[in-house]
């Protein structure tokens, strides 16, 4: 893309370890990546791969192990807990569960209010309550909700608070943390709609972390597919679905049941076993065990992530360069 | 594998939770045939009835809220509303079993898994042989599930998700069932474990030669492993029909066309979802005449006062005022 702009967001060997009895849980191993302004990128995985420890890294939600994230081309990792509050403004978060994610006391009115409180954003109160009641139009709930207390909303209006509230402080950047995972398709198409209207209204810039393919297809822009902590290929959205390269994303792809019937008799590669335990990962390439491809330098030395030209990379041994790459 | 022997005939099934509160209409006159060798896919959302359905087939309401309140379901010629509870419980496990959701919570975790598949067997089939032909059989069913036999000692919480639910399939293929109930069997694992667990489903199916109902939200799922299809909304059966009929027919009830609507595509390329607008009714309080009439694009008068009936063509039955009988 256009390598001279500063990315929005820019992680340098991400690093987040977690400390477990039996030694050290690799969730994030040395992820870099750049984010432009406007861009929806995708985390792809399964359960237990890091994609939400990443989300949440970048925001410094949890503290990172090691590693640099830059805000606009600004260091952030080194910001006091003030300084960093004051920059989360900019980044803001959507949860995937909003049973859990809001706070069942309050009323939807008080709980979209409430950052903008925290940050004291307007002067007065009617400002804020102002501001709160054009954010209830924007995400599509009726002004009658504001008194109205979680519990009494299903849902797809519950995920319509948690995104009012992420708007409320006017940020460049929202992680969606699977915001969609836990609704039904036809409220999913709502949200997904509402996600992909507002950001070409307030040019928002995404971070949309998800283990549904066909969800991030219809989002994102360019995509991050990981495996036990380590982004495994990179490329934009339709380079991705048209020339997976990695096994892992081939195998994935091919997972998908698809909602036609033209395709059901298709055999197709069921890839074996499951994933491996990310503790003290052994050396070599973290999906060796359950690829079908795997030969002796795999569980020797980490594969690379190597360019493959077309802004494709992919880390397997299985390509070398440029011209590995497979049509 | 398909022959014309009906081995479940549902009618008019209507199902009520009642609490002193309020009366929930869960199930609201469904009526479907299940032939022998076939897989029935039943697709809807949340709160469409679809648990509820498979529940009142294996009479395991819950007690105290859930009524069966009209019709009939007939296993092999038998109406299971009027067994009695005994006879329900030589057929449970036996001769109808099921696959529930969670993996997580169907297993009980201080049995070991050997023990909970040997209880089944005990019960049933294997209730008058030694030890060492239940032992046996144990090892048999998990090896067709791909477990290996080894594990048979350890206890549920020393087992991934997608070995757990392989353990509740070798449960419930453990007497050979005529008819095996899966409601959302992968709605909890990762894709590939999904993948993994599908083919596997479908494999044995073929082999055993059983009936199959498929409970899912997935109509990703059911292009895959069914035969026939039935889209629930609001208690009702609103379209039912084979596969070609719901994924490849030209004409199809507005709920229908609103769902595959609202699925992202793989393969093309869409700028925006078309969802369905609103929501779900209450089940309290459902609307008169047609169920989907609030949410429905293509509403008229007549859908507000007046409940469609079945538009039959061919194999292929939708429940809307749009639609005429086309006797083919």
């Amino acid at each position: 893309m256009n390598e001279n702009t500063v990315p929005l967001i820019e992680t340098r060997n991400l690093k987040k370890y977690f400390k477990v009895k039996k030694g050290l849980l690799h969730a994030v191993d040395d992820i870099t990546i750049k984010i432009h302004r406007g861009k929806t990128i995708g985390v792809v995985g399964e359960s237990g791969c890091g994609k939400s420890t990443l989300g949440r890294a970048i925001l410094r939600l949890i503290e990172p192990t090691s590693g640099d994230v830059l805000f606009d081309g600004k260091s952030i990792i080194s910001y006091n807990k003030s300084k960093m509050r004051e920059m989360r403004r900019n980044m803001q978060i959507i949860f995937q569960d909003p049973y859990s994610s809001i706070d069942p006391r309050k009323t939807v009115a008080e709980i979209i209010a409430d950052f903008m409180f925290i940050h004291k954003t307007y002067k007065t109160k009617k400002e804020i309550w102002n501001k709160t009641a054009e954010l209830m139009d924007t995400v599509g709930l009726a002004q009658r909700l504001a008194n109205a207390y979680p519990h009494e909303l299903d849902g797809g209006r519950r995920q319509r608070i948690g995104v009012a509230r992420a708007l409320s402080l006017n940020p460049q950047f929202i992680v969606c943390d699977e915001p969609v995972s836990a609704l039904d398709v036809s409220i999913q198409a709502q949200i997904l709609n509402l996600l992909m209207d507002l950001q070409e209204q307030y040019k928002l810039t995404y971070m949309f972390v998800t283990h549904n393919l066909s969800v991030v297809k219809h989002i994102s822009d360019e995509i991050i597919v990981m495996y036990l902590g380590q982004c495994i290929e990179q490329a934009p959205v339709d380079e991705l679905f048209s020339h997976p390269q990695h096994p892992y994303t081939k195998a994935l792809l091919a997972a998908i049941p698809e909602p036609d019937i033209s395709s059901r008799n298709k055999r197709v590669e069921i890839i074996k076993g499951e994933l491996t335990s990310p503790v003290n990962p052994s050396p070599g390439c973290r999906f060796a065990k359950r690829c079908n491809y795997v030969f002796e330098q795999c569980t020797r030395e980490d594969p690379p992530l190597i360019n493959l030209g077309e802004e494709h990379y992919c880390a397997c041994f299985l390509h070398k360069n440029e011209s590995s790459r497979l049509g | 594998m398909r022959t014309d022997e009906k081995i479940l005939r549902i009618r008019d099934l209507c199902v009520d939770y009642r609490t002193d509160l309020e009366t929930v209409h869960a199930v609201n006159g469904i009526s479907f045939d299940l032939e022998k060798g076939e897989t029935l896919g039943i697709v809807g959302e949340t709160g469409a009835g679809k648990t509820t359905t498979a529940l009142s087939i294996l009479r395991l309401l819950p007690e105290r809220t859930g009524k069966v309140i009209n019709g009939s379901i007939e296993f092999m010629g038998e109406n299971l509303l009027e067994a009695p509870e005994e006879k329900m419980r030589d057929i449970r496990g036996e001769k109808i079993a099921m696959i529930f959701q969670d993996p997580m919570t169907s297993l009980n975790p201080v049995l070991s898994v050997g023990e909970q598949i040997a209880e089944v067997l005990v019960l049933h089939a294997f209730k008058d042989k030694k030890k060492d032909e239940i032992d046996a059989r144990t090892d048999e069913v998990l090896r067709l599930v791909g477990i290996q036999p080894e594990r048979k000692k350890d206890y549920p919480h020393q087992f991934s998700g997608g070995m757990k639910q392989r353990v509740v399939i070798a449960m419930a293929l453990a007497c050979e069932p005529d008819i095996l109930i899966a409601d959302e069997p992968t709605t909890a694992l990762d894709v590939t474990i999904q993948a993994q667990v599908l083919a596997m489903i479908r494999e044995l199916k073929e082999r055993l030669g059983t009936s199959m109902i498929m409970i899912t939200h997935d109509l990703g799922i059911v292009a895959q492993t069914c035969d026939k299809v039935g889209v629930m909304y609001a208690g009702e059966l609103i379209e039912t029909g084979v596969l070609e009929d719901i994924f490849t027919g030209s004409s199809h009830h507005p709920y229908t066309t609103g769902l595959f609507g609202s699925i992202p595509n793989l393969k093309t390329k869409t700028d925006r979802l078309s969802p369905i607008g609103g929501l779900m009714p209450d089940p309290t309080n459902l609307p008169k005449g047609c169920k989907f009439s609030p949410r429905c694009p293509r509403c008229m008068d007549v859908c507000l006062s007046t409940q469609p009936k079945d538009a039959i063509q061919g194999t292929h039955t939708i429940k809307c005022h749009l639609f005429k009988d086309l006797k083919a």
